[in-house]
C-alpha cells in the first residue's frame, strides 16, 4: 500500500531535461521516481547496452546526475558485483549500488551473471524494466515478448511462445527482497524502491515499463496502458518480504474487489497484437488467470499467517 | 601510485540538453489553462506522469517547452481537463 503521497515525493530532479529517449517512455518515468527514492548523492548505477544507455547519452555529457559505469550486456550482475567489492576494498560505505537492465538483458543475455550475483549473496538493488522486446534496438523478440506480439524478428507469424516468468526464476535465489511495479503507479514504486534500499542482501525489482513505439500505442496513453496491464492481470503488483508474499497498491485493490477487465482489452489498444489469433487470445487469458489466481491464493494464504 | 595517477579520460560531465533542444520533437504543444488548474489544491499528476520532469511542482504550474517532448501525457491524465495539446511547436 502506498504510504508515499505526490506532494512528500523530493522535488529534485536527478535527470536533467533534453534526454535521448523517446517521448512518452515508460523507463523515464520509472527512472526518474527510482531515482528520487535512491539518491542521496551515494548512488552508482550498473547498465547494460539498452535503451538505458541511450538514456545515459553519448560522451562527453550525460543528463543524469548519478555515478554511472556501462559495461557489455551480457555482465550487468558482475559489473554490480565488482563495484560493490570494490567499495569494500577501499573502504567506501553507505553507497546504493543498483544494476538496471532491459528484459533482454536480464531474461535472456545477463540470466548467468545475474543469477551468479544472486548466487553470491551481492549487496546490491538488480531492476530489471521489462518493454517486452530489444525496444532500443529495433523492437526484436525476447523472451520477455507476450504471445501473439509481433516483433521485428517474428514479423510474419506472431509470436508463438509465452513470456517467461522470471520472478520465480529469481524467487529460486531466495533473496530478502523481490518486487514488481509499473511506472502508471509511481508512489507504489517510490515506496518500493525506498524500501529496497534499506535491506541488506541483493534485491530484485521488475518493473513492467510500456513502450509506445514499440507496441504500437500513441504516447499520451503510457499511464493508461500500464494501468490496462495491471487492471486485466497481466502484469501484478506484489513484494515478496523474506519469503511473505503480498499484492500491493492496484493489485490489492483488483483481489478484494475482483477482476474485470479481461486481455482483450489490454491487447487492443497496442498494434504489435494485430496478428494476433483469437486461439492465442484465449491461451493469454488462460495463463494470465492461472498466473494471478496463484498469486491471490499466495497472498491470501501468506497474509492469513501474521 | 604514480603509475595509476593517470586521470580518466572518458568520463561523462552531467549537464542539460544532452540529446540538444528536445523540444524541437514536438508536433502538438501542450497549454495550460490556469483557470481550470486549480492552483491551491491541485493533484500534481501532471508533475508525477511527466517522464521527462519538465513540468514544475510550484504554482502556477509551468512546462519547460525548450526539452518538452510533447508527449501528451499530462493533458490525458490532467483530471480537470486543464491541459490542452495544440497542434505545432
Amino acid at each position: 500500500m502506498a504510504t508515499t503521497s505526490v506532494r512528500q515525493l523530493p522535488k529534485t530532479e536527478l535527470i536533467m531535461p533534453g534526454t535521448r529517449s523517446c517521448a512518452g517512455c515508460g523507463l523515464m518515468l520509472t527512472y526518474r521516481h527510482a531515482l528520487k527514492a535512491l539518491d542521496e548523492g551515494k548512488t552508482i548505477v550498473a547498465v547494460p547496452a539498452s535503451c538505458m544507455t541511450v538514456l545515459h547519452g553519448v560522451y562527453p555529457i550525460t543528463p543524469v546526475n548519478v555515478i554511472c559505469i556501462n559495461n557489455p550486456f551480457a555482465a550487468t550482475g558482475a559489473a554490480a558485483t565488482g563495484i560493490v567489492a570494490g567499495l569494500k576494498a577501499t573502504g567506501k560505505t553507505g553507497y546504493t549500488v543498483v544494476a538496471f537492465a532491459g528484459d533482454g538483458g536480464t531474461y535472456d543475455i545477463g540470466i548467468q551473471a545475474l543469477s551468479g550475483a544472486f548466487e553470491r549473496r551481492v549487496n546490491f538493488i538488480y531492476v530489471c524494466y521489462d518493454n517486452e522486446g530489444y525496444m532500443n534496438t529495433g523492437t526484436q523478440r525476447s523472451s520477455a515478448s507476450p504471445v501473439g506480439a509481433i516483433t521485428s524478428t517474428t514479423p510474419i507469424l506472431a509470436k508463438l511462445q509465452q513470456k517467461k516468468e522470471m520472478v520465480k526464476i529469481v524467487e529460486a535465489h531466495n533473496l530478502p527482497y523481490i518486487a514488481t511495479g509499473s511506472p502508471s503507479y509511481p508512489l507504489d514504486l517510490f515506496d518500493k524502491f525506498k524500501f529496497a534500499k534499506n535491506v541488506e542482501g541483493s534485491r530484485y525489482i521488475e518493473v513492467h515499463a510500456p513502450c509506445p513505439p514499440g507496441w504500437g500505442f500513441p504516447n499520451r496513453n503510457l499511464i493508461k496502458m500500464g494501468k490496462l496491464a495491471v487492471e486485466s492481470g497481466i502484469h501484478v503488483l506484489f513484494e515478496i518480504r523474506d519469503g511473505k508474499f503480498s499484492l500491493t497498491s492496484r493489485s490489492l485493490a483488483l483481489a478484494n474487489k475482483g477482476r474485470k477487465k479481461t486481455v482483450s482489452d489490454y491487447i487492443k489498444g497496442q498494434s504489435r497484437f494485430r496478428k494476433i489469433s483469437p486461439e492465442q487470445i484465449s491461451e493469454l487469458q488462460a495463463f494470465t488467470d492461472k498466473r494471478w489466481n496463484e498469486l491471490l491464493e499466495r497472498h491470501f494464504k501468506d497474509s492469513g499467517d501474521a | 601510485m604514480s603509475e595509476n595517477s593517470a586521470p580518466i579520460k572518458t568520463i561523462s560531465k552531467p549537464a542539460k540538453g544532452e540529446a540538444g533542444k528536445t523540444g524541437d520533437w514536438r508536433s502538438q504543444t501542450p497549454r495550460i489553462d490556469h483557470q481550470k488548474c486549480s492552483q491551491k489544491d491541485s493533484c500534481l499528476l501532471c508533475w508525477l506522469y511527466c517522464p521527462d520532469g519538465v513540468i514544475s511542482s510550484n504554482f502556477p504550474l509551468q512546462i519547460d517547452l525548450t526539452y518538452c517532448k510533447g508527449c501528451g501525457i499530462c493533458a490525458e491524465e490532467c483530471p480537470r481537463k486543464a491541459i490542452e495539446m495544440i497542434d505545432g511547436r
